[in-house]
């Protein structure tokens, strides 16, 4: 009952209303039962029990039962497919006996279809919920059965992820979704959709409050997949899991395509061209065991600071292969993670969606122990140029960083905005728009280093001195400007001969870090080989930071 | 010292005195100690320009900044941040990365010359080293050349001059064609007259380029090909010469060091058998199959041969000895070699000044009486290049991280590079030389492999894994070996260390301790925290690792810092100071010291461990996990016999096919040449070509789809 009433305060949602209302006669039952033995302790529970099971023996059995889920039978099917059940995907991401489960006697209300009989009912329904830990540190999950009428979701199903999700609220603790489910329960109607949307609701209520995360690990089609497009990050297992909002038979009807499953929403389409996941890992096992490592980088609530661990790699190390990284000619590429791996704590760097929009680099890592989020252009791809898809990546990470007290560093090597009617069309003022509203109203640590070119709008955008950067650093090989030099000089010096020479010029005065630092829009021009020490110094100094943004409703980023 | 040119016999018996004292402390430190102290009063030259890059660019530098030289480097573009630049007092930038437009540009390195008024010019070894021409124009300029005088180099350069010299000289020499061999089927009839099996090389050559063997007619018409492109590429001379091929040789090789004054010595010798496609990976100083007079009769006839040339300078004559001890002169390479730091080991010379002060017209400190061999020391060539492919083949990449085993004494480090340089495909993918030195050749060889254990290269791929195989092999450690040493032992080609029993249980229960030891840090949440943590108190934990195909369970306890593993029906205990950080994981295996290498570790439990040199991916799981981890499916890897992917960066040289071609196997589709070296590709199967992916003149990655068959 307790639990329930959790589910009703919280929103007080008619549907979760009426799902406690009919479940309250066994929850009664068992209520009343359950006081038995107390009054008789150390006695043997057969003596009440004339006729049928004692209660304690129909807990067991209906205990035994929840475990198999949908039957050995279906267990089989799932592991023939190569994926693990809900339950083995519970233990394997939550430490050894962790797991406390919730809700492992529910069961579906549906009397419809011949669903009320016996054989249909499944204790727990077709989703395992609870807490346990990580590590250590407390999370909630809820994973869907799919032995279970193929992981669809019911009003009682949906029910049981609410609850966990409101006490994870209330505690501050992250929620983990492991997602394989066939959809809507058909024959529950309008009651599975008011589930998706009760769902849908506490994610967004959820939303920079504590850490959501989404694996999917089977199918999740129709309106399900607005569940974990809500949550901060979706991960995805290679081959055996599917995003859509409508299949492949639905396609070909309407559109006449003619697309596969894994075309149309598999892992490599959502981590290389649609960018709705994140990251896609190999197979359940591997998925399972990432989940547990990024889980690390992350605090449990937005009321806590960025997690510290304890850390082997010293804060002062000098990195001396940073010196010659950056190129003489600025138009020769190298690799921004090189820098990002030499820099971090133990070359440890969680990469965020490594295969969408690779100009731009986001992702976590540690520095002296502490998580903090990373933003680099990628020099290697188009230049490392901003466009509608690398904004839009770099400033949902922000954004997250800044919801989650994860300090943002930044290294710019950034040519400017990427041309064309392509990116006109597509509106890339309005998405470029986004990247710029997320640093400029992040107020967790910033730390911005320019690597070298920092030209045009996108040097604005990228975490500046004016977007209130709190610290921010130059290499020698920094070029602050508006843009490169031949391109300004055919404007500054239009018609006029002696190009090369004016071209000189401007290279002399403008591709240097001196224009920004003399003007104090860097703080200082540092050696690349100090640029860890430097920073771990910074991000202890910044740990007190306090800054607050106008009081206001929500803002208006523009979408 | 300065006494040495005027009383010759009173500074030898010093010398002698000194090298007496030396034999008692090991003369190698972690940075070169030589036995000769540079005299500051003998003048030599105010600035050198050094004609070369990379280590030895470094090595001559030393010298000179010890002999009190201001140093002018000369570098390519991509150069620009260089070891030898940085360390140069002055740097020209002569040109664009390909060595033709740079280190072998002759008028801009002239230029730089005239700019910085270097007066004397150390070539190094290879690009302009042997080049007559540029040793011509440097006299015509009045700038000293710091080797031996054209005519030297000109009567050495020439193979085919080189061999009638020596025959004058009455140096034993191989029998073959004394000529240019002008056409293919020229080479075949000489190749029938001479008897198979031949060899056929560049005229010009040297260093291993445009070097081919042939056992019959077709592969006569094949390597003529390969070697006349090749010399041209590389030297610019596409003459060849033929002439009997000894089977089973070794490679030994005298120092001869010599003066303008007609004095010469020879600094005992180098074995250089173990090569690989004709270039040395493995050197020594002393041979172990050398006794005292064939030494001897080699050092006398090489000694003939330099005055018979009136030889300057440091010189290197190279013998074939065939298993009776009967040598044949090869040929002599008028320049520093790659490989002279083990003879500076043993003798304590230090050969570059040697140089420097003969170019300068000083006498030779020394005579022959004065020179010792002095303890045993060994080179290996650590290499940018994957050993498992035809004992190395070029990769590159940037040195993410990198650090030489200059901790332990008795260490030499001959290197050019440094934690973030890059290895191109414009330059030699030579990472660096690692010479050890001991009293004993065993100590050297124990010496060397914990070097070679203590050496972290990440970033690019090395050959460490086949050098510390070659110096632990039993026939190498017995002193068994010929030029065709490591086809012989590995006629399969090199698969890396192989675990015996014992020593597997070791890397597992190191894996596993690794393991646990960042599981346990991963819980360790520092600072105040609003939700308390609940860490898993464990002390025993049920894992199981994957190598290679097999499963091996393990259980773990830990008491302390000692882990104690059950695997393979045995006990394993680990300890060590567990930095997770740190890349060199010094461990202590069972009561013994061990050096692993953790160079990477990842959250699906894989694990990437050098162990004895070789690389070994674990992967270590729980129970759970490993159980759970049997319902995965195994991914299918893609078909690659119907691919043809470049097995190394390089560029095209050749494309033989067409889409639409039908090849049989081990016909040639391509050739990728990189570092200079042709490379043929071969179909691995009979097919039709069905689509081409490049064309002569492109640049190619490693893995890069060249051709595709049906």
């Amino acid at each position: 009952m307790a639990a329930f009433s959790a589910a009703r305060s919280s929103c007080g949602l008619i549907n979760g209303l009426r799902v406690s209302f009919r479940s309250l006669a066994p929850v009664k039952y068992g209520a009343i039962s359950a006081s038995a033995p107390r009054t008789r302790p150390g006695r043997d529970c057969r003596w009440y029990s004339v006729g049928r099971l004692s209660v304690k023996e129909r807990v067991d059995e209906k205990r035994k039962a929840a475990l198999v889920g949908g039957g050995q039978k279906r267990i089989d099917a799932q592991h023939e497919k190569g994926k693990l059940t809900a339950r083995e995907r519970v233990e394997l991401l939550l430490d050894p006996a962790s797991f406390v489960e919730s809700d492992m006697f529910v069961e579906h209300r549906c009397s419809d279809f011949g669903m009320e009989q016996d054989g249909n009912k499944f204790p727990g329904d077709s989703v395992v919920t609870g807490r346990g830990r990580i590590n250590g540190r407390l999370v909630y999950v809820f994973s869907q059965d799919f032995t279970v009428f193929g992981g669809s979701l019911s009003g009682a199903h949906a029910q049981k992820i609410c609850k966990i999700m409101d006490q994870a609220l209330t505690v501050g603790a992250p929620v983990i979704g492991l997602n394989d489910s066939g959809g809507a329960r058909i024959q529950e109607g309008v009651e599975s959709l008011a589930g998706y949307a009760d769902i849908f609701l506490r994610n967004v209520m959820a939303s920079g409050v504590v850490p959501q995360i989404s694996l999917i690990m089977g199918p999740c089609a129709g309106g399900a997949v607005y569940s974990p497009a809500l949550t901060d990050f979706t991960f995805m297992v290679k081959d055996t899991s599917y995003l859509f909002i409508t299949g492949p038979d639905v396609v070909k009807s309407v559109t006449n395509e003619d697309v596969t499953q894994e075309e149309l929403g598999g892992a490599k389409t959502h981590t290389t061209v649609s960018g709705v996941a994140h990251r896609a890992f190999e197979n359940d096992v591997e998925a399972l065991l990432n989940l547990r490592e990024f889980f690390n980088f992350l605090p449990l609530s937005n009321q806590d600071p960025a997690p510290v661990r304890e850390c082997d790699d010293p804060s002062d190390r000098p990195v001396p292969s940073l010196d010659t990284i950056v190129p003489f000619e600025s138009t020769k590429a190298y690799d921004m993670l090189d820098i990002i791996q030499a820099i971090v704590d133990e070359r440890d760097f969680f990469e965020i969606m490594p295969n969408y929009a690779k100009n731009i680099v986001v992702g976590f890592a540690r520095m002296n122990g502490r998580t903090v989020g990373i933003v680099g252009n990628q020099p290697k791809v188009a230049s490392g140029c901003l466009d509608i898809n690398s904004s839009v990546k770099g400033a949902r990470f922000v954004r997250f960083c800044d919801a989650f007290n994860i300090p943002i560093i930044t290294f710019v090597d950034v040519p400017g905005f990427l041309p064309g009617t392509a990116q006109e069309y597509g509106g890339i003022i309005r998405h470029g728009a986004k990247l710029l509203f997320a640093f400029a109203e992040a107020t967790v640590p910033k730390i911005t280093i320019i690597t070298r070119k920092a030209y045009g709008g996108a040097y604005d955008v990228m975490s500046s001195k004016h977007l209130r950067g709190d610290v921010n650093y130059a290499w020698p090989s920094a070029e602050v400007a508006v843009m490169g030099a031949k391109g300004a000089v055919q404007i500054i010096f239009r018609g006029k001969e002696n190009q090369a020479e004016a071209e000189a010029e401007y290279v002399e005065k403008f591709a240097n870090p001196f224009p920004a630092a003399v003007r104090g829009f860097v703080d200082d021009i540092i050696e690349p080989a100090s640029t860890r020490r430097k920073i771990c110094r910074d991000l202890e100094v910044l740990a007190s930071k306090k800054q607050v943004n106008p009081w206001k409703k929500h803002a208006n980023i523009p979408l | 010292m300065a006494a040495h040119g005027v009383c010759p016999s009173a500074s030898r018996l010093r010398l002698v005195v000194k090298y007496a004292s030396l034999q008692s402390r090991c003369a190698v430190h972690t940075k070169a100690h030589y036995s000769t102290v540079y005299n500051p009063s003998e003048k030599t030259f105010d600035k050198v320009l050094i004609a070369n890059r990379g280590e030895i660019a470094c090595r001559v530098m030393k010298t000179c900044k010890k002999m009190g030289i201001q140093t002018v480097a000369v570098h390519s573009d991509v150069d620009s941040s260089a070891v030898h630049v940085k360390m140069a007092d002055e740097a020209i930038c002569v040109g664009p990365a390909p060595t033709s437009k740079s280190y072998l540009n002759m008028d801009a390195i002239m230029e730089a010359i005239r700019v910085t008024g270097a007066q004397a010019v150390h070539p190094g070894y290879g690009f302009l080293s042997e080049n007559k021409e540029f040793a011509r124009r440097l006299a015509a300029e009045g700038v000293a050349f710091i080797g031996p005088d054209t005519h030297a180099i000109q009567a050495m350069g020439d193979k085919i001059e080189s061999k009638l010299i020596a025959k004058a000289a009455k140096v034993n020499t191989i029998p073959g064609f004394d000529g240019v061999v002008e056409t293919a089927e020229d080479a075949v009839k000489i190749a029938q007259d001479i008897g198979y099996p031949v060899m056929i090389k560049a005229s010009a050559g040297g260093g291993g380029k445009g070097m081919r063997i042939a056992w019959n007619e077709e592969e006569t018409r094949e390597g003529f090909r390969f070697s006349s492109q090749e010399a041209a590429s590389s030297f610019g001379d596409d003459r060849l010469l033929i002439e009997k091929y000894i089977d089973n040789p070794r490679h030994i090789e005298i120092q001869v060091l010599a003066d303008k004054h007609g004095n010469a010595l020879w600094l005992n010798e180098r074995e250089c058998s173990i090569q690989r496609r004709n270039q040395k990976v493995v050197e020594e100083a002393p041979s172990t199959f050398l006794d005292s007079v064939t030494r001897r009769s080699m050092g006398e006839q090489a000694v003939q041969l330099a005055q018979a040339v009136q030889y300057s300078s440091a010189g290197t004559v190279e013998f074939l000895v065939d298993s009776q001890k009967n040598f044949y002169f090869l040929e002599m390479n008028t320049r520093l070699q790659v490989e002279h730091p083990i003879t500076e080991c043993i003798t304590g010379l230090d050969l570059v000044e040697q140089m420097i002060r003969v170019a300068k017209g000083y006498e030779l400190q020394h005579k022959q009486e004065d020179i010792p061999i002095n303890g045993w020391a060994i080179e290996s060539r650590v290499y940018a290049e994957d050993p498992y492919k035809s004992f190395g083949l070029p990769s590159i990449g940037r040195l993410s991280q990198y650090q030489e085993p200059l901790n332990l004494s008795n260490v030499r480090v001959d290197s050019g590079i440094q934690e973030g340089s890059d290895i191109s495909i414009y330059y030699d993918p030579m990472i660096s030389k690692l010479v050890t030195y001991g009293a004993t050749r065993a100590e050297a060889l124990s010496r060397m492999e914990e070097a070679l254990d203590n050496y972290v290269i990440r970033g690019v791929t090395h050959n460490i894994p086949l050098l510390r195989e070659i110096i632990t092999h039993p026939r190498f450690i017995s002193g068994d070996i010929s030029t065709n040493f490591l086809p012989e032992v590995y006629p399969d080609g090199f698969k890396g260390h192989q675990l015996e029993a014992d020593r597997r249980r070791e890397l597992l229960a190191s894996a596993a301790a690794l393991h646990i030891t960042a599981q346990l840090r991963s819980q360790k949440v520092l600072g105040p925290l609003r939700l308390s943590s609940a860490p898993v108190e464990d002390s025993c934990w049920q894992l199981c690792a994957e190598l290679g195909e097999e499963r091996h369970p393990m259980e773990v306890t830990k008491s302390g810092d000692v882990y104690t593993v059950e695997v393979d029906g045995g006990r394993v205990e680990v300890s060590g100071q567990w930095n997770l950080s740190s890349t060199l994981l010094p461990l202590t295996i069972n009561g013994s010291h061990r050096m692993l290498q953790c160079l990477s570790r990842d959250a699906s439990g894989l694990i990437v461990l050098q162990y004895l040199g070789t690389l070994f991916k674990i992967r270590v799981l729980s129970k759970l996990a490993s159980d759970l981890n049997s319902f995965m499916p195994e991914k299918v890897p893609e078909d690659t016999s119907s691919l043809l992917r470049s097995p190394m960066p390089g560029s095209v040289v050749a494309v033989s096919v067409k889409p639409g071609d039908t090849v049989s196997e081990g016909q040639e589709i391509c050739v990728i040449e990189a570092m200079k070296m042709q490379n043929s590709l071969t179909a691995a199967k009979q097919a039709k070509v069905k689509s081409v992916h490049c064309k002569p003149g492109e640049t190619v990655g490693e893995g890069d789809l060249l051709v595709e068959l049906e």
